[in-house]
């Protein structure tokens, strides 16, 4: 199905720079549509609890409500958002148009890409089999279901650690497994996680495999340095090894680089195509916060903006 | 919580879900769980679309525990798909409506 309309600006994704670029194109009169996502709405965010580090908020806030605020404020100012995935893109011509899973038809004379991150899997073959099973990507969504039995997460970062700090409510007792000797999270996270009691650390670690039938029971870990392997008792796995961007959607129009990461001109977020901007995730794997991808958000409109005028 | 889906808890599942005639689709969730809220509309739109055929029944996993325990549940959202008591499907983690459908018609057809 297709009204025949033709956008100025389709913004895909929902996270802080879909909307953030949902924001000001809106304030500039540009009434962006933006395809949220059917079940992915909100981004990342929506899988956290609270975040102490957006600027602004000194008590913090959860980060379901901070996509829901975002949301407000893009609807407020005249964006239209649509509850459906972008499933086909053709980005290459003056008109650009995206097939939903919907099966709507939408053409823009400019796009945004901040199509996000996915979680990174560890690539092990009992990882898919067991996953719901045990091995999870959402701490606060299966934490609860772990209650008094030993867990362990697989990861060093700032995700691994915030992971580990609150299923330590939940766990008879947390492990975290990491291929290093000291955590890469930022030194407040690092702090935090090394003066946590209820935290163990199983150093120089890798994870072999994942044992169980019907649900998790147990790893086996290889030491970095010394190749030995040992067993690990566990009930619940928590991967937070980092993230993978979302490109399959745009691979072989957009360029992108070794790692699948979209490539942008310089310090704008133009990709190789006219009038096709990236921001966020997707872009940037380097810092990857909820306040830059908002800056880079803007910086996409902006883009977008200049490049709507000078047609 | 929609007009269309039940409301199950530990206390009547018998009732509610096994006993059930027709299919029944139970929506496993917790208000702290984000892709289980983010599937919520989907289950009220399929629930009002189904209505008279499947049964959608919602389960509050923070005060069910028996339930949740009875079919192994370490992750939501996940939904049970049964017929006359019987469990014929677990799906894990949120899915496009158009997945859903396709699940829902299956266990429509296999009646």
């Amino acid at each position: 199905m297709s009204n025949g309309t033709t956008h100025d600006l389709i913004i895909i994704g929902s996270g802080p720079t879909g909307y953030t670029a949902a924001i000001y194109a809106a304030r500039a009169g540009l009434a962006p549509l933006v395809l949220a996502g059917s079940v992915t709405a909100g981004g990342a965010l929506m899988n956290t609890t609270e975040v102490e580090n957006f600027p602004g908020f000194p008590d913090g806030i959860m980060g379901p409500e901070l996509m829901e605020n975002l949301q407000k404020q893009a609807e407020k100012f005249g964006a239209t958002i649509e509850w459906d995935d972008a499933t086909s893109v053709d980005l290459t011509g003056p008109v650009k148009t995206v097939e939903t899973g919907g099966g709507e038809t939408y053409r823009a004379r400019a796009v945004i890409l901040a199509l996000g991150s996915a979680y990174r899997e560890l690539g092990l073959d009992n990882e898919k089999r067991l996953s719901g099973r045990g091995v999870s990507w959402c701490a606060t969504c299966d934490g609860f279901f772990f209650r008094d039995k030993p867990i362990a997460v697989v990861g060093g970062g700032d995700s691994a650690v915030e992971e580990a700090t609150f299923l330590t409510r939940f766990g008879s007792s947390v492990t975290m497994i990491h291929r290093r000797d000291s955590l890469r999270a930022s030194k407040i996270m690092a702090d935090r996680a090394a003066a946590d009691p209820k935290l163990d650390f199983a150093w120089n670690s890798e994870v072999l495999d994942i044992q169980g039938d019907e649900q998790v029971t147990g790893l086996v870990l290889r030491d970095t340095v010394t190749g030995q392997t040992r067993e690990l008792e566990v009930s619940g796995l928590f991967v937070a090894i980092g993230h993978e961007p979302r490109t399959d959607l745009v691979r072989g129009q957009v360029d992108l680089d070794e790692n699948g990461y979209i490539l942008v001109e310089g310090r704008s977020t133009r990709t190789n195509l006219e009038g096709v901007f990236a921001a966020g995730d997707v872009v940037d794997h380097v810092y990857r916060q909820a306040i830059t991808a908002a800056g880079a958000g803007c910086s996409a409109a902006l883009d977008a903006q200049a490049f709507l005028a000078s047609l | 919580m929609s007009e269309h889906t039940v409301t199950a808890t530990d206390a009547n599942f018998e009732d509610v879900v096994l006993k059930a005639e027709g299919p029944v689709i139970v929506d496993v969730w917790a208000d702290w769980c984000g892709p289980c809220l983010q599937i919520a509309p989907i289950i009220d739109e399929l629930a009002r679309e189904y209505s008279g055929r499947v049964t959608f029944a919602k389960l509050d996993a923070d005060d069910n525990p028996a339930s949740t325990a009875r079919y192994g549940i370490t992750a939501i959202p996940t939904l049970l798909v049964l017929r006359d008591g019987e469990l014929q499907e677990t799906i894990h983690g949120a899915r496009p409506k158009r997945d859903l459908v396709d699940h829902v018609e299956a266990v429509l057809a296999a009646g």
